[in-house]
């Protein structure tokens, strides 16, 4: 007998709060904390109703304080609870950078096993959405950089709440990255029930023969929107795959990808050098290398601090450029 | 501020009683324990810095002068509680019970020199200035949220004082009323930079009031005046009445590390000079023998088995099983991911010689 899934339509910051309010109910040892995340219920609303329905002993509004979150957020997870805190934007993180570095992600091996951080921070980010200059940025490989620290970014609501659910329940700490641009631009089937996505584990958004294309966050949508403009009228068809964790990638994936098609095109808004490109390029170097038909192809934002509003769009990579690099792989 | 934080003295550089009300409480068993675990705490430094000389041990941080502020403040916590301390602390942590053999495998380099015996709450010394100041509001957070009386006691040097995190950890503590204590060692240099450069301030102490957290400035060379005092924000935080910050005023002897040169930001006749004077160990003998019970066979008899209990934990050092490169590896994460499996794996038949 199977027992009918309920699901509803969700925006993503709809089940960003999903996934928090089903472990906050699950798991009395988890906590919420962050600046305006208690009875603001967040400035994207992600925290909306758990104040009211857990109480200030367990979301709990902050001082202003990034370093002070995580700090003792890492004193809180080492002592027995599961923090998730929210940066309230990406951009804000730099103050905590330290503790980050050089505690949360060093506490095991320091330790010897003896005490372990299991904390989520969970922070919005990325460009689009006309706010102040520091709001918009996209650092992601700054972290993935960092040893003992999982980078987990959804694109859609389904996602986002099981990825989050997966990284609540991680025993490690886990940066969860909200594309602010996605928080509300779709709505996704999403189960009421309790689920979780394997952490390091890629999915494809649609399937294809000719190309591969890499990316993840907010470019999900915008890329998958190139992609079908580009496909019109067109015999040569992508792989459009969203790596949804970037800290570990999906190396199978990517493989299994590259292997049938030879062509590849990676998409990011965050600057190019030292991106998270540069990474996916050397997994396919290891991997893939003698099925490559062309040289790899990135869009990317610049090296430049992610500019005001009235330039972000020059900023991010647009349809125009993505199929501009669809067609060098393709005419190589 | 320096008369509203006047310098709290139990037992005078004489070796008279300040305050007499402590009588009682200093019987001839707690100032033998003082003097004992002082003595140790001393004996263990003068090893370590000898042994980095001789090269047997890598660059290490002495902490000679300040066993008082350490000892005193350590003796005030118990089993269950949390420490919380800096790559300076080791009087403190090897007085409220990590082991002196991995004190020792600390400074050659092992992770294992990092980790306390089991069911000891000593975490793994910060080194970031400051950082570790969160930590121990956010364990004491923790045992608040879980109904117990556990307190965290964090140590810290002056210059600590300048960074974000000590004014963060603070105003956490003092929002939450976290059970913690502050426990700042004022030894007067940020390594080379005076207390007089670090801040305008004329004391530590006066930066409680900003949090309204109470505060306190005691004389950190006396092993009373720290012992009590520490006791009694330990014993506020247990009745959860939240925070205290203690502004333990001493002075280091030698250098900042093993590696840094005093003598070119400071008189080192100030060091030889307050030997002679303020020493934590002086005072208290002083003090034993302006009361009569200051006995030199005991002394004999302490120091040589403090002495063999540094040589055993120096010979267990020695006879340590090699570092393995595994712990690197699979102390990451709870899992190692599919890079550090790679990694591992690459590393280990390179070493055998089995990649082509």
């Amino acid at each position: 007998m199977t027992t009918a899934v309920q699901v509803k339509k969700l925006t993503m910051v709809q089940a960003v709060t999903d996934a928090m309010r089903t472990m906050l109910e699950e798991d009395e040892s988890v906590l919420v904390l962050g600046e305006d995340v208690g009875k603001n219920g967040g400035v994207f609303r992600a925290t909306e109703g758990l104040f009211e329905q857990f109480g200030e002993e367990r979301v709990i509004d902050t001082p202003l304080a990034e370093s002070g979150i995580i700090g003792t957020s890492i004193g809180l997870a080492v002592n027995g609870f599961r923090p998730i805190t929210e940066m309230q934007f990406l951009g804000f993180i730099y103050p905590a950078f330290n503790q980050l570095m050089t505690h949360a992600t060093r506490m095991r091996q320091r330790s010897m096993g003896r005490y372990t951080v299991p904390m989520v921070i969970r922070a919005p980010y990325g460009a689009g959405v006309k706010a102040p200059e520091i709001h918009s940025d996209s650092v992601e490989a700054l972290f993935t950089q960092i040893p003992g620290l999982k980078v987990v970014i959804p694109s859609n609501a389904y996602d986002a709440k099981g990825l989050l659910i997966a990284s609540i329940e991680d025993p490690d700490p886990v940066l969860f990255l909200e594309p602010m641009r996605s928080y509300r631009s779709s709505r996704t089937e999403v189960p009421e029930e309790r689920y979780s996505i394997e952490l390091g584990k890629a999915s494809y958004v649609k399937k294809g023969n000719d190309v591969t294309v890499l990316t993840w966050g907010a470019m999900v949508p915008d890329t998958v929107k190139a992609v079908e403009q580009f496909e019109k009228n067109q015999k040569t068809t992508c792989d459009v795959i969203d790596l949804r964790t970037l800290y570990p990638l999906d190396k199978e994936t990517i493989q299994e990808s590259v292997e049938k098609t030879g062509r590849v095109v990676i998409v990011h808004e965050a600057p190019a050098t030292g991106g998270v490109n540069a990474e996916i390029i050397s997994v396919i170097n290891d991997t893939a290398f003698f099925f490559l038909k062309a040289p790899i192809q990135k869009v990317t934002g610049f090296d430049t601090p992610v500019p005001v509003y009235s330039l972000e769009k020059e900023y991010l990579p647009s349809s125009e450029k993505i199929i501009h690099a669809i067609n060098t792989a393709l005419s190589y | 501020m320096l008369e509203k934080f006047p310098l709290t003295q139990y037992i005078s550089e004489d070796g008279e009683l300040v305050n007499p009300e402590v009588k009682e409480m200093l019987t001839l068993d707690v100032l033998k324990l003082f003097y004992e675990k002082m003595l140790r705490a001393r004996m263990m430094d003068k090893k370590c810095v000898n042994l980095q000389r001789q090269g047997r041990i890598g660059t290490y941080v002495p902490y000679e002068g300040q066993e008082a502020a350490q000892v005193g403040s350590a003796l005030a916590v118990e089993d269950g509680d949390w420490m919380f301390p800096t790559y300076r602390d080791h009087a403190a942590t090897m007085t409220f019970g990590h082991s002196l053999r991995n004190l020792l495998l600390y400074w050659v380099g092992r992770i294992e020199g990092g980790i306390p015996p089991e069911g000891k709450n000593i975490f793994p010394p910060a080194v970031p200035i400051a950082s570790q100041l969160l930590h121990a509001t956010g364990v004491a957070w923790a045992e608040k949220k879980k109904n117990t009386d556990r307190v965290s006691l964090v140590y810290f040097g002056d210059g600590a004082t300048s960074e974000g995190d000590f004014h963060e950890g603070l105003n956490f503590a003092s929002v939450f009323k976290t059970p913690v204590v502050f426990f700042n060692q004022n030894n007067g240099y940020a390594i080379s930079v005076p207390m007089e450069k670090q801040m305008n301030s004329k004391t530590i102490a006066q930066k409680g009031l900003a949090y309204e957290i109470p505060s306190i400035r005691i004389d950190g060379n006396d092993i009373v005046a720290v012992y009590m005092e520490t006791k009694m924000a330990v014993d506020r935080a247990r009745n959860g009445e939240g925070p205290t910050l203690i502004e333990a005023v001493t002075w280091r002897y030698g250098a900042h590390t093993t590696a840094d040169d005093p003598s070119k930001y400071r008189n080192q006749s100030e060091s030889d000079h307050r030997r002679s004077t303020t020493d934590p160990l002086l005072r208290l003998k002083k003090y034993m023998k302006n009361e009569e019970i200051w006995d030199e066979e005991w002394l004999m008899t302490t120091e040589k088995n403090i002495t063999n209990e540094i040589n055993t934990a120096l010979e267990e050092m020695k006879d340590y099983p090699e570092a393995n490169i595994d712990d690197v590896f699979d102390n990451v994460f709870e899992k190692p991911t599919w890079t550090l499996e790679e990694q591992r794996e690459q590393h280990r038949l390179i070493k055998r010689g089995q990649m082509s």
